[in-house]
């Protein structure tokens, strides 16, 4: 156990770039390496990654290392996890690092207990505790009513899988070079069982909710779908989204894809507008990353209060028409 | 005849408002609020949906399977009204704070003591610690395919087809059966139990498995703290006699605030 040396993360692209949780994997884990005294890995895993791969170099990587074969050109659980555990065994690092994304947390789970160690998902913090020598993995927990602080003591590699947006993404230096190194895992295709059979990409318009600058949301307290309509066209005029918190999704009153929480999307905008929303810890961690808070709800005693920075106390359904028209007269000056 | 288990955990209302969320510094563990029952974790009820689903279209023989305390006989006795066949609860102090390599091996020693089974599902992630990982634990432990976060699937031919939930849509895989696949809430609402249904599920017999039925594994992650995070923000109720004037207010104090 001892031999093992080096924080690994596990890199994902975009197109011919970096993925946005790589560049916060490499940001995290070259704090964690320097705390260590050890070096920064970043492994790839996929079909003609191995270009953008070595962009890893240039935020940090001391080591870059792409598994690169056709077999690996969409994400398959076996051939994925088995890859990354023949990886293991050649390399031995000390700990893994994952991003919380649809790759990493069907991948990481399985191969933690393939490899018989502990992993915790959806960090939010990730510290070197000197004394013991650990990777602390802080993460939410009871729908972000609490947070918890893991540590994998015996077993090896250390694992955790972060939330993206939650860490400070490396800063790219054009200086940094350097060889990607190919490695063969020797997984064929009949190792993989099962088969890819293809993607549903949901029909889009309009801005992207994980990147508007504004986010109108709506809760169960708007009662049915036609509401959506009077917040679509407020996000229209600010230039922002709509989202929405997991009640009306589950109600089909609008998209899954306009969920923002624990189990939906993870949001950042400079506005957040909550309408009719109470404001649950699960929908909470989805948003606390807003850099303004409004609320919009009848019940005073409604939990988004107390993580609000304005809050309006009345009936949405008038309240927000009088804000809208405000809003248009402000704007058309 | 399809052989399917369900596992279900039981866990704290996750619906507590933050305001009476509490831990007991002593035990690391959440105080249930006066007058809270427990529930079935969601995704759990979700899982149990898919497996009736297919039970309504193909025909299958569903068993809901749950590690916890002696209470959770009631969130098996409840998946068994929603219309699941039998039940199996794995209960013993030994299991007590098991992390999810503990609680994914006693699970998938309980899967083989039942012995028959061409489809494992589980809620994606737990509502108490969501860590998101058992599902898959059990597939590697044994030794089947999983697939995880999944919106939807069709059996044929001991294949199922699915569709994986992603940010921007769906990914559809297919794997062999036995398998795991772990039910996110697109799969549709869990359907509500009838009142026959209910009294019924009173009478059916839940045995209960302690580790002298069950193999049982060392945890290996350790949680070393758990806090309830301090929120310190000052909420600037806006002001008006009317919720109209409240609404042009608000417009008003963003633009002083240069927030519009």
């Amino acid at each position: 156990m001892s031999k093992r040396q080096g924080i690994t993360i596990f890199g994902e692209t975009s197109g011919d770039e970096l993925a946005p949780i790589t560049t916060e994997l490499l940001g995290i884990g070259k704090e964690l390496a320097g705390q260590m005294g050890q070096e920064l890995t970043a492994l790839f895993v996929g079909d003609g990654v191995s270009a953008a791969a070595a962009q890893a170099f240039k935020y940090g990587a001391d080591r870059v290392i792409a598994i690169d074969a056709p077999l690996f050109a969409d994400y398959m659980t076996d051939s994925y996890v088995g890859a990354v555990a023949k990886y293991d065994e050649q390399y031995q690092p000390e700990a893994m690092l994952f991003g919380h994304t649809p790759a990493g947390r069907d991948l990481a789970p399985r191969l933690s207990f393939r490899l018989k160690t502990g992993l915790t998902l959806d960090c939010v913090a990730l510290r070197f505790n000197e004394s013991s020598g650990l990777i602390e993995k802080v993460k939410p927990v009871y729908g972000g009513n609490a947070v918890a602080t893991y540590v994998c003591e015996a077993a090896r590699p250390q694992m955790a899988a972060v939330r993206p947006k939650t860490m400070t993404a490396a800063v790219k230096d054009e200086s940094g070079t350097g060889e990607v190194v190919r490695f063969d895992p020797q997984i064929a295709e009949s190792d993989v069982r099962g088969k890819f059979l293809g993607r549903e990409i949901e029909e889009f318009s309009g801005i992207k909710l994980e990147d508007a600058e504004v986010v109108v949301c709506g809760g169960r307290g708007l009662g049915g779908p036609e509401p959506f309509d009077q917040l679509e066209e407020l996000a229209k005029l600010l230039g922002g989204a709509v989202g929405a918190s997991r009640p009306p999704c589950d109600s089909k009153w609008c998209p899954t894809s306009c969920q923002i929480g624990l189990t939906g999307k993870l949001i950042s905008p400079s506005l957040y507008i909550g309408v009719a929303l109470s404001g649950s810890s699960q929908h909470q961690a989805g948003m606390s990353g807003s850099k303004t808070i409004v609320a919009i709800n009848k019940d005073e005693e409604a939990n988004i209060f107390d993580f609000a920075h304005y809050g309006v106390v009345g009936e949405y359904q008038k309240v927000l028409p009088a804000f809208f028209a405000k809003c248009k007269e402000m704007m058309s000056k | 005849m399809l052989e399917i288990v369900v596992c279900v955990r039981q866990i704290l209302d996750p619906e507590t408002p933050a305001k009476s969320f509490k831990i007991d510094p002593a035990t690391q563990r959440a105080v249930p609020p006066a007058g809270s029952e427990p529930v079935t974790s969601d995704y759990d009820e979700n899982a149990v949906e898919a497996a009736l689903q297919i039970k309504d279209t193909l025909g299958a023989n569903v068993t809901i399977l749950s590690l916890g305390p002696a209470s959770a006989k009631t969130t098996v006795r409840r998946c068994i009204a929603m219309g699941a066949d039998a039940g199996v609860l794995v209960s013993d102090p030994v299991f007590d704070d098991s992390d999810s390599y503990a609680t994914a091996f006693a699970l998938s020693e309980a899967i083989k003591k039942i012995g028959k089974f061409d489809l494992v599902l589980c809620g994606r992630q737990e509502g108490d610690w969501d860590a998101g990982q058992v599902g898959s634990g059990i597939a590697e432990l044994l030794g089947i395919p999983s697939v995880t976060m999944v919106a939807g699937f069709s059996i044929e031919d001991a294949v199922a087809k699915a569709r994986r939930v992603v940010p921007d849509g769906r990914e559809l895989v297919e794997v062999p059966l036995p398998a795991v696949m772990t039910v996110s809430s697109e799969i549709g609402e869990p359907r509500y139990p009838s009142v026959r249904r209910i009294r019924q599920a009173f009478a059916v017999d839940v045995p209960t498995w302690t580790s002298a039925d069950v193999a049982s594994a060392e945890s290996l992650n350790k949680m070393v703290s758990l806090e309830v995070p301090k929120h310190e923000v000052e909420c600037n109720f806006i002001g008006g006699e009317t919720p109209e004037e409240k609404g042009e207010q608000l417009a008003l104090a963003l633009r002083n605030a240069k927030v519009l």
